[in-house]
Order: structure tokens, then C-alpha cells, then sequence
């Protein structure tokens, strides 16, 4: 006998949601037969300031706009201003930029299997998940000045420069990061509990992933080959890159990608470090950015795009951001049809929703 | 089972958090902690208030002084950046935690004193 459909409200406040998304399961029994979403808990009107603040001050809040992927923010809207002004950054700070937003990656990363093994009530797991980013976080603060917001990006390079000193003692580090991140990830693999709660869960075909216009892990879990990094923008085209895909699209091949995604990073800032350059940091800006200009930069979530737009004055008259959260909703409002009641906050957190960053 | 070396190595190490008010917090070399206002050198040209993201600092060139709110001043060190003065600097040591009331808003008064020149002669 099938029971009549209700509808369960599902956050923004939920014990297992990091961040305020509002869903409307509509569910016939325990099986949720449509999700419908709504946004707009947090938006803060970052990108309207833009013809308040001059756009070399602009970085500082453009980096603002996400909390975690906040590096990788400020060089997607520089990257943007210096190919609108057609401006030349010293190789040196294309690959200091690379390192920062790899570390980046692996904290956002690190934070993400942290809150899903605290969604499962693992909590063992997200404490030594949480452990490992703390000492990312170590390294971002010496080398930038700050842990989660850096504030090391400038239009024209970077503010701060790292020694030779530093390059070499960080490669020991890295070797004791990655032992530690080897465990780690060894249980979220292979762990029985955890494999039960993700495998063959928010299945996601791939054929769904290009329609619904998937970003990020989201997309290459289920088989597409879509990162912006095999481009070859910043540094990434002299390091080779090749991105880390997983075929079966579900929870499982998510987490998969994540946790290969962190090896990935710290073979990528070895890399940079060996072939770093010499030279300069940044160039002296002169002049006000007139034209327009689409910036695409890979997020530990997904694609970020920046789409700006100046008159030749120092404020710009355009600034929209596309995050790669959003596009990855209508993936997850797809998933989410047809599974269990129980497994929709697991399933909302494989997308690692980051919903600041997508209201803005 | 496979958290078994994991869970031994817990016994072992030292603990990984700072027992923050008994202990300083960590920091570095390059660590931006707080902004630090030196009134003499300060020539009051109001570039930091003009370049500062979060609109922190006020400068008032007629009574001259100097306010910052700790509150808003987000450490991105634009303005140690744009004084051509060295009158602001960034020090690694975070600031202790404090009501609005107690350490909120401060006011410096500039000491600066323009060197007198043997020609021209007068202030602002």
C-alpha cells in the first residue's frame, strides 16, 4: 500500500547541512520522489560593491566571496583584470599561484571528507580528517599571512615571495602530509560502514552529468572528463595534468575522486617546486582595465567563472561570478529523486555544496 | 580494523590543538596578526582610509587624527601596502579577543611634525 505524498522540509538548518540550503523532499513513504530547492539565505551582494571599491582593493573582497576556496577566488578575478589589461605576470607568480590554490584544494578537500565522516556520526574520522588540514593550514599561513583567507593575491602577480629555504623543508612536510592522507583516505575507500552509505547511492549518469551541466568532482565521479586545469591556464600546462575521472557517478565514485584529487595536488605543488622560476613576483600596475573579460579557473568544486566588465576608470561597471555550486544543483535535485529518506543528507553533502560562495 | 594504527598513534603523540588562552596562539614570520600605527611618521594623506576593502580606517586631516575600527579591519594589509610613509606595519601576533566597548574603535593623535623647509613655509 503507498501512502499519500507529503512534503518534509529539509534545512536550511540541518544537523548534518555545513551551509543553509532549503530542499522540499516530496516523499511517498520513506522514498523521496522529487526534491524541490530554494535559495537565497545568505546573499550578502558581493558582486554590486564592484563600482564602490577600486578594482585593485576589489581583490581583497572578491577572495571574500567563498571561505574555502578563497585563493582560488582572488586569482580567478586578477586573472581576469590582468587579461583584460593585457598585462604579462612574472612566471614566478603563475607557479606561486598554482602551489597556493593546490593547497587550497587539499584543505577544501580535507574539510569536505571531514564533514562527511561527521555526517555519518564517524566522528574519529572527521577529527583526524580535520588534523591533517590543520597542518595544510600551517603552511598556507607561513607562506601567505594568513590560514583561510591568504590575501597573497595582487592584480600583476602575488604580495609575497617563499624562499629557497622554505621550498625545501616544505618537501619533508609534504612527505608526512601524505602518509597521513594515505590512511585517512584508506578508510574512506575501504571502510565497510562508509562503503554502505555511498556506494551505489545519488547515482548520476553520465549522460545526466553533461546535460544538467555537472561541475567539479560531481561531474568527473560520473565520467566526464571536464577540469579546467588540462587547459593549461597559470602553471598547470608546464606541470602536465591529467584529471582524475571516476565512471560508476555514484556517492562512492565522488568521495573517490576527492580523496585521489588530494595525491593528485600534492604530486602538482612537487611539481611546481622543482621547476620553480626565479625572478620577480609582480609587475607594476598602470592604468584602468576597459573591456570585458570572462576568467575560468578550476575551484575544488567545479569550474568558477568571473565575468567582468570596466570603462576605464578604476572601478569596474560589471562583476558576476558563477560558482560551481550552483551548476551542480539541478545534478543534485536529479539525484536526490528516487532515494531513501534517510540517505538525502549524505547525498546533498556528496556535491560538497558550497552555498556561500553560490548566493554570494 | 583499519584504523587500528590510527587509533594506536592517538596515545602516542602530543596533542594537536593549543590550549588557546593559557597558550599564545601559533603563528609565523609572515603571519599578519595586527596593524600596528606609528603617529609620528604619519603625514596624514588618507591613502589607507581610501584603499582600505572594509572602510576600517578614518583619518581626520583637520583634527588630526587617526581612528580604526579593530572590528571591521579584516588584516588584507592593503593599507601597510599603499603608506608611503612605513607609518603602518603588520605585527604576527593575534590580537586577544575583546568587546566592542573595551578595544573597539581607537583614536590615535598624529604627532607628525612637517619638517621645515627654508623657503616654503606653513602646514596643510
Amino acid at each position: 500500500m503507498t501512502g499519500k505524498q507529503t512534503i518534509i522540509p529539509f534545512g536550511p538548518q540541518h544537523p548534518v547541512l555545513p551551509e543553509p540550503i532549503h530542499l522540499d523532499l516530496v516523499v511517498e513513504d520513506e522514498r523521496v520522489i522529487s526534491a524541490i530547492p530554494s535559495i537565497g539565505y545568505v546573499h550578502r551582494g558581493l558582486e554590486s560593491l564592484v563600482d564602490r571599491r577600486e578594482y585593485q582593493d576589489f581583490v581583497y573582497l572578491a577572495e571574500r566571496i567563498c571561505g574555502i576556496c578563497s585563493f582560488t577566488h582572488s586569482s580567478t578575478f586578477c586573472q581576469g583584470i590582468e587579461g583584460m589589461m593585457g598585462i604579462e605576470v612574472p612566471p614566478r607568480a603563475t607557479y606561486l599561484r598554482t602551489m597556493w590554490g593546490e593547497y587550497s584544494r587539499i584543505h577544501s578537500h580535507l574539510l569536505w571528507l571531514g564533514l562527511f565522516a561527521d555526517s555519518l556520526g564517524f566522528e574519529s574520522l572527521f577529527y583526524n580528517a580535520w588534523k591533517i588540514r590543520e597542518s595544510i593550514l600551517n603552511e598556507l599561513e607561513a607562506t601567505t599571512g594568513g590560514r583561510v583567507i591568504q590575501g597573497v593575491c595582487k592584480v600583476g602577480g602575488v604580495r609575497r615571495d617563499v624562499t629557497p629555504q622554505f621550498l625545501s623543508e616544505m618537501d619533508d612536510r609534504l612527505d608526512g602530509i601524505e602518509d597521513e592522507m594515505k590512511e585517512l583516505t584508506n578508510v574512506f575507500l575501504n571502510d565497510y560502514t562508509l562503503k554502505k552509505r555511498l556506494v551505489g547511492k545519488g547515482v548520476l549518469s553520465k549522460e545526466d552529468a553533461y546535460i544538467l551541466g555537472a561541475a567539479g568532482p560531481t561531474a568527473r565521479g560520473s565520467g566526464l572528463d571536464i577540469d579546467i586545469r588540462s587547459t593549461g591556464y597559470l602553471a598547470y600546462g608546464d606541470v602536465g595534468f591529467k584529471p582524475v575521472v571516476e565512471k560508476d557517478g555514484d556517492g562512492y565514485a565522488r568521495c573517490a575522486v576527492r580523496c585521489k584529487e588530494l595525491f593528485q595536488s600534492v604530486e602538482i605543488i612537487r611539481r611546481v617546486m622543482t621547476d620553480m622560476p626565479s625572478g620577480d613576483v609582480s609587475v607594476p600596475v598602470k592604468g584602468n582595465p576597459d573591456g570585458e573579460y570572462f576568467s575560468r579557473s578550476e575551484q575544488p568544486r567545479g569550474e568558477v567563472v568571473h565575468y567582468l566588465k570596466g570603462n576605464g576608470t578604476k572601478y569596474l561597471t560589471q562583476f558576476r561570478v558563477r560558482t560551481p555550486t550552483l551548476t551542480n544543483v539541478p545534478a543534485l535535485v536529479s539525484i536526490i529523486g528516487g532515494c531513501e529518506l534517510a540517505d538525502v543528507p549524505q547525498i546533498v553533502l556528496t556535491i560538497d555544496p558550497c552555498i556561500g560562495c553560490m548566493e554570494r | 580494523m583499519k584504523m587500528l594504527k590510527t587509533i594506536l598513534k592517538q596515545f602516542f603523540h602530543e596533542p594537536v590543538t593549543t590550549l588557546f588562552p593559557e597558550e599564545p596562539p601559533r603563528n609565523y614570520a609572515g603571519t599578519r596578526g595586527h596593524l600596528v600605527f606609528d603617529p609620528s611618521k604619519c603625514t596624514s594623506c588618507t591613502m589607507c582610509m581610501k584603499r582600505c576593502p572594509s572602510q576600517a580606517i578614518i583619518v581626520d586631516r583637520a583634527a588630526k587624527t587617526w581612528i580604526i575600527d579593530r572590528f571591521r579591519c579584516v588584516m588584507c594589509g592593503n593599507c601597510v601596502d599603499v603608506c608611503k610613509f612605513d607609518s603602518l606595519s603588520m605585527e604576527r601576533e593575534y590580537s586577544k579577543s575583546a568587546a566592542a566597548a573595551e578595544r573597539g574603535v581607537e583614536k590615535f593623535d598624529i604627532t607628525y611634525v612637517k619638517p621645515e623647509k627654508p623657503k616654503k613655509e606653513g602646514g596643510e
